[in-house]
């Protein structure tokens, strides 16, 4: 399904907006392979670090590798934000529109078209609105909508967010499937329970600055740092 | 008050008559409006939306200067053109003054920039709920402003129904570069004008009343074969 993997790596990467510096100095590798789970508190900096992975935001400093060269990258790589944005065209349109950008013959979009569908459950709501879904169908079908060109690596910001237990599990199938059909997941989320539900190795993020970072069983049973441990506690760490 | 309803029974004897004249105005009316219009969509929506989307130096100034022209007189534009295309102009060899061709002209530079910057502040709008979307899915910029004009297609034929509300109803432009020469470059307007000078207020208002029914179902009839007010359709 999934061709070359893709590696991800920050050294030194600094974001500022307006003069305020709100990420780094920070360096982090991503393998190719793997569910990373980004945490922290609001304003803790996720969004930006995802953003400056998938390349939609640019480092202020430092610098951003990866294992081929960008624009092979960029397009294999794709991004499903907190709050889904739907084209103003109907389930189908939404699901074709990835595929019709780079070409894929019409046949084979159908095809891929009524596969997700059926996936996320919207097989009988082909031909209405996507604007007009429910929060939780939205979510799906953006994330449908993303997976649908089989990308390396897939960036996530708070999918989950305000959803309810059903569209949560849901959506956690499609990205459990994904991750074992060998496309690297990036995720940012605050619900732990989730963190440890899916994660491989997780991130934490305070202030920017990452305050630890490893595989996700360590990072569980024992943090490093005092943030991390408030953090999992469920004490308020700013 | 006789006058109006004199001029409601000539519009109404024009009509069931099928009076040639009126039908010969009517068709070079829509003929002019028509072709200006889609000449004039096919420069402003690109524009509007490239605009929208695309950031440069002066890109302030020139959305500004854009709806600055809005406003442009009509009578100096045909000024204008009239200057261009007349025999001294440098567009004189041409031969296109007093022509349906010239009244087109005109009627482009008068309703461009108005259906460019509607279209111009809609793109905005979708294209700020769609920008992450689009960057994030490494669209080239072909791609986008195609994404925005079939997604605002609705709103954009707005655009494009003011655009042709202006050029029907225009007349201070066409009358200076068309003349409104009998059988060749007379319209709608232009014959309610002469009609006017002349005193005959009723056939004058039956052609306005022929005027405003067109200008009605064109506009009816764009948002029939749209399906603008359709439930559930995108």
């Amino acid at each position: 399904m999934v061709t070359q993997p893709t590696t991800l790596s920050l050294k030194n990467a600094v974001v500022r907006r307006r003069g305020k510096q709100i990420l780094g100095p920070i360096d982090l590798n991503f393998p190719a392979k793997g569910f990373s789970i980004v945490l922290g508190p609001n304003g803790a900096g996720k969004t930006t670090l995802l953003k400056i992975l998938h390349g939609v935001e640019r480092l202020s400093e430092g610098s951003l590798t990866l294992s081929a060269p960008d624009k092979e990258v960029r397009q294999k790589q794709a991004y499903v934000f907190q709050t889904p944005i739907m084209l103003r065209r109907s389930v189908r349109q939404n699901l074709a529109y990835p595929l019709e950008l780079i070409g894929t013959p019409k046949p084979v979009i159908a095809e891929k078209v009524t596969d997700w569908a059926h996936r996320i459950g919207l097989q009988d709501a082909m031909d209405r609105p996507a604007p007009r879904l429910s929060g939780g169908e939205k979510q799906k079908l953006a994330l449908a909508r993303a997976l649908i060109r089989e990308p390396n690596v897939l960036f996530l910001d708070e999918p989950c967010a305000s959803l309810d237990g059903k569209s949560t599990r849901e959506i956690e199938a499609l990205l459990l499937n994904a991750h074992s059909a060998g496309t690297r997941i990036i995720m940012t989320t605050h619900d732990l329970g989730q963190g440890r539900r899916l994660a491989s190795d997780v991130v934490f993020l305070l202030n920017g600055k990452v305050h630890d970072s490893g595989p996700a069983v360590e990072f569980f049973s024992g943090p490093r740092t005092s943030a991390a441990k408030a953090f999992l506690n469920g004490d308020i760490v700013e | 008050m006789n006058d109006i309803w004199a001029g409601i029974e000539a519009a109404f004897w024009l009509i069931v008559t099928l009076d040639g004249d009126l039908i010969d105005i009517t068709l070079r009316s829509l003929q002019v409006s028509v072709t200006a219009l889609v000449i004039a969509s096919c420069i402003a929506l690109p524009l509007g939306t490239w605009l929208a989307i695309r950031r440069f130096r002066y890109r302030r100034a020139t959305i500004a200067t854009l709806n600055a022209l809005m406003g442009l007189p009509p009578v100096v534009v045909g000024l204008i053109v009239y200057l261009l295309l007349s025999r001294s102009g440098p567009f004189g060899v041409l031969g296109l003054l007093f022509t349906p061709t010239a009244m087109i002209i005109a009627q482009v530079i008068i309703i461009t920039p108005l259906i460019a910057s509607i279209t111009h502040q809609a793109m905005r709008e979708l294209w700020a709920e769609y920008h992450d979307l689009l960057i994030s899915l490494n669209t080239t910029k072909r791609q986008r402003v195609a994404t925005l004009i079939w997604d605002g297609r609705r709103t954009l034929l707005t655009a494009s129904l003011a655009g042709f509300g202006r050029a029907i109803g225009e007349v201070g432009a066409i009358m200076i570069v068309g003349g409104n020469i009998d059988n060749a470059t007379r319209v709608l307007t232009t014959a309610i004008a002469l009609e006017t000078g002349k005193g005959d207020f009723a056939l004058a208002l039956g052609l306005g009343f022929v005027l405003i029914a067109l200008a009605l179902a064109v506009n009816f009839a764009i948002h029939a074969l749209s399906r603008t007010e359709q439930e559930g359709r995108w």
